[in-house]
């Protein structure tokens, strides 16, 4: 489903991403986790195009991510994604949130759109807050408005930059349950996440990158009882010691 | 001054209007009205250009801000007055003239207050509605615009009141406007600047005091919508001042 080929990217001299090799299967789930500034956010911003690469090849269903030729706003109504910051647009209300890109992208009619986005909203359980606007919602709420507007585009595929990061430590269980739902539900995702309950319960491989390099790609249950890499090791332990 | 009203009044309102073609305070309006409509949308093309992904348009964008920020709006109208008609040929009314050069010189100033706006917006957006497979063009006029020019209200009234303060400007190349209206009453009375020119400012100031009343309606509307945050006037003291020393 997605495939990472020899993935490399670099900030002038910096190299942030270095020869990254992966594959995700259809249905599968699979959480990146490392120290910070590993490169993991910047590799599942590679897999959209919201960052270029500049070496390798990123294949995510049959296409070429960086191919010029192919539009790249096809790519993306693809690919649904959610945001640390959940970046949901302030000037609409959940529904419209939710209802925009189908409308303006894929030209649903306006009843079709909000009755999908209704239906989504419900899933996420927040249909009675659908005339709310961003800034009357609590974080959580806001990041399962983000996840469904995700949704209403209908991807095979979701991705997960840390979504739960800026959540208040109440809030977290709430967008923790909405993904478990949705990976039960055989959805193809990439969680970037320090969340290692959920990496343990949900995910079917850990991908461990350090330094833009994946040190260890094996099962939630190998890599928390016996990481073989040092660098995983000493992470594996540090969460311990919470 | 109320004789000078009541003798005076309606060549203030609407100059020689019905016997002479319109002036006073109604072309004023007129003029404000059609340069601010006029702007507007050079301004939002001017902010565009000047955040473009490509370099060659926010060259050009950034030439033209540049040259009108360098010249008195005066000079501004003069050669649209004097020079435009010697290369063009075509000799347009003192009131178009000025409107065309408020357009040229307000496309550059209000262009810069939504340039800012556009880029004080959170790169999050952007990305946002762009992973939702929204085209360039779809993400500034759903999303990005829409926040900006909302958030930019208030510089955009400073730019929206300069207009109408700068339309005084047209009686110099003998626009009959407000102005023009009082500089005759002026001369007719000979005696009484003061008080003429006390009512031409009292007349700005109405004008250009709704329109920032105005703006602030319906920045209070807006913001209730959304109940982001209490819709306080903001004559209210400082938070800073109330805090006790």
């Amino acid at each position: 489903m997605i495939e990472f080929i020899n993935v490399s990217k670099w900030y002038g001299s910096h190299r942030v991403l270095h020869d990254v090799n992966g594959r995700v299967e259809r249905g599968e789930v699979v959480v990146i986790c490392g120290p910070s500034g590993s490169g993991k956010s910047t590799l599942i911003r590679t897999v959209n195009r919201l960052e270029s690469i500049n070496n390798g090849q990123i294949i995510v269903g049959e296409t070429d991510v960086n191919d010029r030729k192919k539009s790249v706003n096809r790519l993306r109504s693809g690919i649904g994604f959610v945001f640390q910051q959940f970046n949901l647009f302030p000037h609409l209300s959940a529904k419209d949130n939710v209802a925009l890109a189908p409308i303006t992208v894929r030209g649903l009619k306006k009843g079709e759109a909000y009755d999908r986005a209704l239906e989504l909203l419900d899933k996420v359980g927040l249909k009675s807050k659908a005339d709310a606007f961003p800034g009357q919602l609590s974080g959580g709420q806001q990041q399962r408005v983000a996840i469904a507007r995700a949704l209403a585009m209908n991807p095979p595929v979701m991705l997960f930059d840390e979504p739960t990061s800026a959540l208040d430590p109440e809030m977290v269980g709430e967008v923790l349950q909405v993904m478990k739902q949705l990976a039960s539900d055989g959805m193809t995702m990439i969680c970037v996440t320090h969340e290692m309950g959920f990496a343990r319960d949900v995910a079917n491989r850990v991908w461990f990158i350090a330094d833009g390099e994946v040190l260890e790609s094996t099962t939630p249950s190998e890599f928390f009882a016996t990481p073989r890499h040092p660098r995983a090791q000493k992470f594996v332990a540090d969460i311990r010691a919470h | 001054m109320t004789e000078i009203l009541s003798q005076y009044g309606l060549l203030l309102l609407v100059g020689q209007f019905p016997d002479g073609p319109i002036g006073g305070l109604a072309l004023t309006l007129l003029m404000s009205v059609a340069a601010l409509l006029l702007a507007f949308p050079v301004a939002v093309a001017v902010a565009i250009a000047r955040t473009s992904p490509i370099p060659a348009i926010r060259r050009a964008a950034a030439f033209y801000v540049t040259a009108v920020r360098g010249i008195p709006l005066l000079l501004i109208i003069f050669w649209a007055f004097f020079v435009l008609p010697l290369v063009t040929g075509v000799t347009s009314s003192p009131e178009i003239t000025v409107i065309c050069a408020l357009v040229v010189y307000e496309g550059a100033y209000l262009g810069e207050a939504i340039r800012a706006a556009l880029e004080a917006l959170p790169k999050g957006q952007t990305d946002a509605s762009r992973s939702l497979g929204m085209s360039y063009t779809a993400t500034l006029r759903k999303v990005i615009l829409p926040q900006a020019l909302f958030n930019c209200l208030p510089s955009m009234m400073n730019q929206f009141v300069l207009i109408v303060k700068n339309t005084s400007l047209a009686y110099i190349i003998g626009a009959q406007e407000v102005t023009f209206s009082a500089n005759s009453i002026n001369a007719q009375l000979l005696t009484r600047p003061f008080e003429v020119y006390f009512i031409l400012a009292a007349i700005y100031f109405i004008l250009c005091y709704s329109l920032s009343r105005l703006s602030r309606v319906v920045e209070n509307r807006v913001l209730r919508k959304r109940s982001r945050v209490t819709n306080q006037p903001i004559t209210e003291t400082p938070s800073l001042a109330r805090v006790p020393s």
